[in-house]
Formats: structure tokens, C-alpha cells, sequence
């Protein structure tokens, strides 16, 4: 490259009036390392750009989108409901089984009472068959 | 629009952004804040997004914009700027400054410029944006920012020289 080209674009360059193009013709000649030494203090300068342009923004986006949101907290009041559904039938059915149980304990006991009171009574017949055999032996 | 679509918007100007902000706020954490901050916003209004014609220039008015009050309200609150990115090794860029101490000049002495100038400098000789692009950003004539420009210019390379004479002589 011509060192009075590079020379006439400084010029212009440092009067605001050169393209994009010509900016990147300077940028170039001034990363590479055979600089014109009274052109030398240009160099930082040009040599900053390019390097700041290589600045990356790193940081992790907390990106979160409400629709999404939505579906998965539906799908977790679904989950929800289910198991409540489950088991709360479950519970019922126990609840169920045991009034059921209770019911039939109550019914059988009432049997059992019953029935003692009716062997009670025969015990009476007992007596009369004791009386009776009293009476036979005493004959 | 979905997640991904987005990031696809997004990220080849992202890291502009990120610049500009660092260019204005100076402290890295503060830039990357910032960054996230008009990124944050972009997202929460994607469905408008296809309207903008152009995302990118939308994008860094508003970094620009969101920049520019945050450095006045730390005016107003008589609070300095704090940054501590000076003498952290993560970023590449540190290290090459460090390599190349004349490059950290070059940063020290923008970060001096007027905010205007500043900025111009960045989006043109950095971003490498043409004037109408930079006019319809920083809301400026041509020929004003070709002005600002050129002062920016100017100011570096006297101030680069003055550098560069003490550390020669």
C-alpha cells in the first residue's frame, strides 16, 4: 500500500469525511506490523477499535416466557386435581367400608344380645328339667 | 414469538448493546446490567416486535437512551461512577490492554471524550455504523455528527500523542 495514500486518508479521516471502506482500508494497514514509524502513534488507536469490536456480551438472558408459564401451571393443577381425585376417593371408599363395618358390628351384636337373652331363657327350662329330675329321683 | 426465535433477533446485535452501554456506563457490571435490562424489555414486548422495521436500531436508542439517565441520575445523586473492571483478567479485552498498554490509552482517553462524541465515536469507528444509521440513532444532522466525529477523532490522537511523548521521554 502506498504510504502518501494512507497519508491522504489520515487526513481525511481525522476531517470526518472518509467512507466506511476507506476506515477499513486504514484499520488494515495499521494491524499489521510494518507501520511507517512516523505513522507509529496511529496505530493504538485503530488497533483499539478492532479489539473493542471483539467485546462479547457473556452474561446468561433470564428469559421466561408467561405462556409457558401457563402450561406448565396448568399441567401441575392438573396433576393436582388428579391426585386429589384419587385419593380423596380412596379416603371416601375407606370411610365408606368402615361406616359399612361399623354397621354390620352393631347388627351382629345386636344378634349376639339377643341371643344371649334367649339362652338366658332356656336356662329357666334348665331349672324345670332339674326340678323335674329332683321330683323322679326322690320316686 | 417463541424463545428461540427471539435470541435469533437478538443476538447478532446483542453484543452492540453491550458496547454502547460499556462505551457510556464505563463499569462492566453496570454495562452488563444494562444490557440485560433493554434486553429484558425487548423480550417483555416481542409480540410488538415485527413491527419495529429495524430491531437493532431500536434496540440501541433505547441502551442509548437508558444509558444516558441512568449517568443523570447518578449525577443528580452526586454519586461517581464505580468500576472496578480496571484490573480484572476475565475479559480478553483487559488482557490485550494489558498486553498493549497504548490500547488502554485509547479506552482511558474515550472515556474522557463528551458523551456525544463518545458515542459517535463508538458506533462509527468501532460498530462501524454509516452516518444515516448513527443520525437516525443519536437523533443528529450529518453534518453535526460529522463535527462530533471529528473532534472525537482529533481529541484521541493529540491526546494519544501527548501520551506517547511522556512515556518517550
Amino acid at each position: 500500500m502506498e504510504l502518501d495514500r494512507i497519508e491522504r486518508l489520515l487526513e481525511k479521516y481525522l476531517e470526518a469525511s472518509t467512507t466506511i471502506a476507506e476506515e477499513k482500508e486504514l484499520r488494515a494497514y495499521f494491524s499489521q506490523e510494518s507501520v511507517a514509524s512516523h505513522l507509529k502513534q496511529y496505530a493504538p488507536m485503530f488497533q483499539y477499535f478492532s479489539v473493542a469490536k471483539e467485546e462479547r456480551y457473556t452474561k446468561e438472558l433470564p428469559l421466561k416466557k408467561r405462556s409457558i408459564n401457563y402450561k406448565w401451571l396448568s399441567i401441575a393443577a392438573m396433576a393436582v386435581m388428579l391426585f386429589g381425585i384419587y385419593f380423596g376417593k380412596e379416603y371416601q371408599e375407606k370411610k365408606e367400608a368402615e361406616f359399612a363395618y361399623n354397621e354390620t358390628k352393631k347388627a351382629l351384636t345386636l344378634l349376639a344380645d339377643n341371643f344371649s337373652r334367649g339362652t338366658e331363657k332356656v336356662a329357666y327350662l334348665n331349672e324345670f328339667e332339674n326340678t323335674k329330675q329332683k321330683i323322679y329321683n326322690k320316686n | 414469538m417463541k424463545q428461540s426465535e427471539f435470541l435469533n433477533v437478538v443476538m447478532p446485535f446483542k453484543d452492540k448493546l453491550y458496547r454502547l452501554a460499556k462505551r457510556l456506563l464505563v463499569s462492566r457490571e453496570e454495562a452488563e446490567d444494562a444490557t440485560q435490562e433493554i434486553l429484558m424489555k425487548l423480550w417483555s414486548k416481542n409480540e410488538n416486535i415485527g413491527k419495529y422495521k429495524n430491531v437493532e436500531a431500536f434496540a440501541m436508542t433505547m441502551t442509548k437512551n437508558f444509558c444516558l439517565d441512568r449517568l443523570k441520575s447518578k449525577q443528580a445523586g452526586n454519586l461517581k461512577l464505580v468500576h472496578s473492571n480496571y484490573g480484572d483478567n476475565s475479559s480478553s479485552l483487559q488482557k490485550q490492554v494489558e498486553a498493549k498498554d497504548s490500547l488502554g490509552w485509547v479506552e482511558k482517553i474515550m472515556e474522557e471524550l463528551p458523551e456525544q462524541q463518545k458515542m459517535v465515536l463508538q458506533l462509527r469507528d468501532v460498530e462501524e455504523y454509516d452516518f444515516d444509521e448513527i443520525g437516525e440513532l443519536l437523533n443528529m444532522k450529518p453534518t453535526a455528527i460529522r463535527v462530533a466525529l471529528s473532534r472525537a477523532r482529533k481529541t484521541v490522537r493529540e491526546k494519544l500523542m501527548q501520551k506517547h511523548s511522556y512515556g518517550i521521554g
